[in-house]
C-alpha cells in the first residue's frame, strides 16, 4: 500500500512537472525592465480611462464637471499642468454631453496654450473643439482634444520645451482620476473601482520627472507634486485582478485631490 | 485595399470609405507626432498600421492619437510597455514595410506572462485583440518572423 502512495505521488509530481513544462515561458523581468516606454504610448488618455469606467454602468459626469480655473498663471509648469487638467476637464465635458462647457473648456485650454507661446496649429484647435461642440459631434471633439493634447506636446518639442511634455500628462492623469476615484465614490462598483490600479504608470510618471532639468525639478509645485506620487503610487497599487474597497477608493481620491489643489492655486511658485 | 476579412479578425468592411480617413489620419499624426522626423519608411509602416487599425474603427474601436514606430531585423522583436484598463477592449495593430514578409504581435502581463489574444495576420500587418480583466501595465512584442529589416509601426484601439 505504501508502494502505491509512493507511486501515486511521483506520478502526480510528475504531472505537474509536465503542465508547469507546457505553459510558455514567461518573459524574464530584466527584459520586461528594458521595454521602450513613451509618452505617446505609454501614458493612456483621459478617453481610454472613461471609457473602461463606464462599462460597468455610466457614471454621473455632470457631478464631475469642476468649476471654471484660473488662466492667469505666470509660471510655466503650472500652465503645463494645468493645460493637462483642462484637457482632461474636457473629456469629461464631452461624456457629459455639455456643449457649453466643452466650449468653455476649448477656449481656457486655448488661452493656457497661447500662454505657453505654442504653435498657430494649436489655436485653430479651438476653432474646430466649437464647431463640433455646437454641432454636439462627441466622438470627434474626443478625438479633437487627444489631438489637441498632442499637438500642444509635439509645439512643446518643436520649441525645446520637453521638460513641461510629461506635466500636460501628468495634469491629465491627475485630473482624470481625480474625476473617477469621485465617481466611483459616488457609486461604488468592483468593476469600476478596478481602474484605478495603475502602479507602472505612476511610476513611469515619476521617472519622466527625474529626467527633467535640475531648475524644474526644483520648482516649489514641482516638488510637491513629485513628493506626493510615491504614496501615490501605493495607493493605487492593488493586487492584479482584485478591486480596491470603497476606502482604497477613497484614500486616492482625497490623494490626487490634494495634488490638483495645489496644482490649480493661483499662488502656486 | 489589401485587407481581407478572416475568420479570427473583426468585419473589415467599408474600406474605401477608411482609407480618406487613414490618409487624413497620417496627415493628422504626422503634424502631431512629437518625436524625431520619421523617415519614408518609418511613414510607410504607419500608414500599414493605420490602414490595419482603420478596419476596428468599424467595429466601434476609437484609434489612439499616438504610435510607436521603430526598426526591427530578422529574427529579432520589439517590446513596447502600455497601460491598460480592465473592461475596456484593445486591439494592437502593427504595420512594416514591404520588405517584412511575416510579423507577429503578442501581448504579455505585467509579470512576463503570455496574454490569450484574437490575432489577425497578413504579411507585414498582424493584430492582436484582447480585454485585460486587471488594469495595469502590459507588453506588446512585434516579432519580424521573415524578411528583411524593416520599419515597424504600432498603434492601438480601444473601445
Amino acid at each position: 500500500m505504501r508502494r502505491v502512495r509512493q507511486l501515486f505521488a511521483l506520478t502526480f509530481l510528475l504531472g505537474c512537472c509536465a503542465v508547469i513544462g507546457a505553459e510558455p515561458a514567461r518573459l524574464p523581468a530584466d527584459q520586461l525592465a528594458k521595454a521602450i516606454r513613451n509618452d505617446a504610448i505609454s501614458i493612456p488618455t483621459p478617453g481610454e480611462l472613461f471609457a473602461a469606467l463606464e462599462k460597468p454602468g455610466k457614471p454621473n459626469w455632470v457631478g464631475q464637471m469642476r468649476g471654471p480655473v484660473a488662466t492667469t498663471y505666470k509660471n510655466r509648469p503650472q500652465i503645463a499642468l494645468n493645460l493637462g487638467s483642462l484637457i482632461a476637464d474636457g473629456f469629461i465635458a464631452v461624456e457629459a454631453k455639455d456643449s457649453q462647457q466643452v466650449k468653455n473648456i476649448g477656449t481656457d485650454i486655448i488661452k493656457l496654450a497661447k500662454a505657453l507661446g505654442v504653435s498657430e496649429n494649436v489655436l485653430s484647435r479651438g476653432n474646430s473643439i466649437n464647431e463640433f461642440a455646437e454641432n454636439d459631434e462627441w466622438d470627434a471633439l474626443q478625438e479633437e482634444l487627444e489631438a489637441t493634447q498632442n499637438e500642444v506636446k509635439s509645439s512643446m518639442q518643436s520649441h525645446r520645451d520637453q521638460d513641461l511634455i510629461i506635466l500636460v500628462s501628468v495634469g491629465g492623469w491627475i485630473r482624470g482620476t481625480q474625476a473617477v476615484s469621485a465617481a466611483v465614490m459616488q457609486n461604488y462598483d468592483e468593476r469600476a473601482a478596478k481602474v484605478l490600479r495603475q502602479p507602472a504608470l505612476v511610476s513611469f510618471i515619476q521617472s519622466k520627472i527625474a529626467d527633467i532639468s535640475p531648475d524644474m525639478r526644483d520648482e516649489p509645485l514641482i516638488k510637491d507634486v513629485s513628493g506626493e506620487l510615491p504614496a501615490i503610487e501605493k495607493l493605487v497599487t492593488f493586487p492584479a485582478g482584485k478591486a480596491p474597497s470603497a476606502d482604497d477608493v477613497r484614500k486616492v481620491n482625497e490623494a490626487v485631490g490634494k495634488v490638483m489643489s495645489r496644482i490649480q492655486a493661483k499662488d502656486a511658485k | 485595399m489589401r485587407l481581407r476579412q478572416s475568420s479570427r479578425a473583426p468585419i473589415f468592411s467599408g474600406l474605401s470609405i477608411l482609407s480618406l480617413s487613414i490618409l487624413a489620419a497620417i496627415g493628422f499624426t504626422t503634424a502631431t507626432a512629437f518625436s524625431a522626423p520619421e523617415s519614408d519608411t518609418e511613414v510607410a509602416a504607419r500608414k500599414a498600421a493605420l490602414d490595419l487599425a482603420g478596419a476596428f474603427s468599424n467595429e466601434g474601436f476609437k484609434m489612439r492619437d499616438g504610435h510607436w514606430s521603430g526598426t526591427i531585423k530578422p529574427k529579432e522583436h520589439a517590446l513596447i510597455a502600455v497601460n491598460l484598463y480592465a473592461g475596456n477592449q484593445y486591439w494592437f495593430s502593427i504595420g512594416a514595410t514591404e520588405l517584412a514578409k511575416k510579423i507577429a504581435v503578442n501581448v504579455y502581463d505585467e509579470t512576463g506572462k503570455l496574454v490569450q489574444t484574437e490575432g489577425y495576420n497578413e504579411g507585414e500587418k498582424a493584430a492582436a485583440g484582447f480585454s485585460p480583466t486587471s488594469s495595469g501595465q502590459y507588453y506588446v512584442m512585434v516579432d519580424l518572423v521573415e524578411g528583411n529589416e524593416s520599419s515597424v509601426c504600432l498603434v492601438y484601439s480601444y473601445k
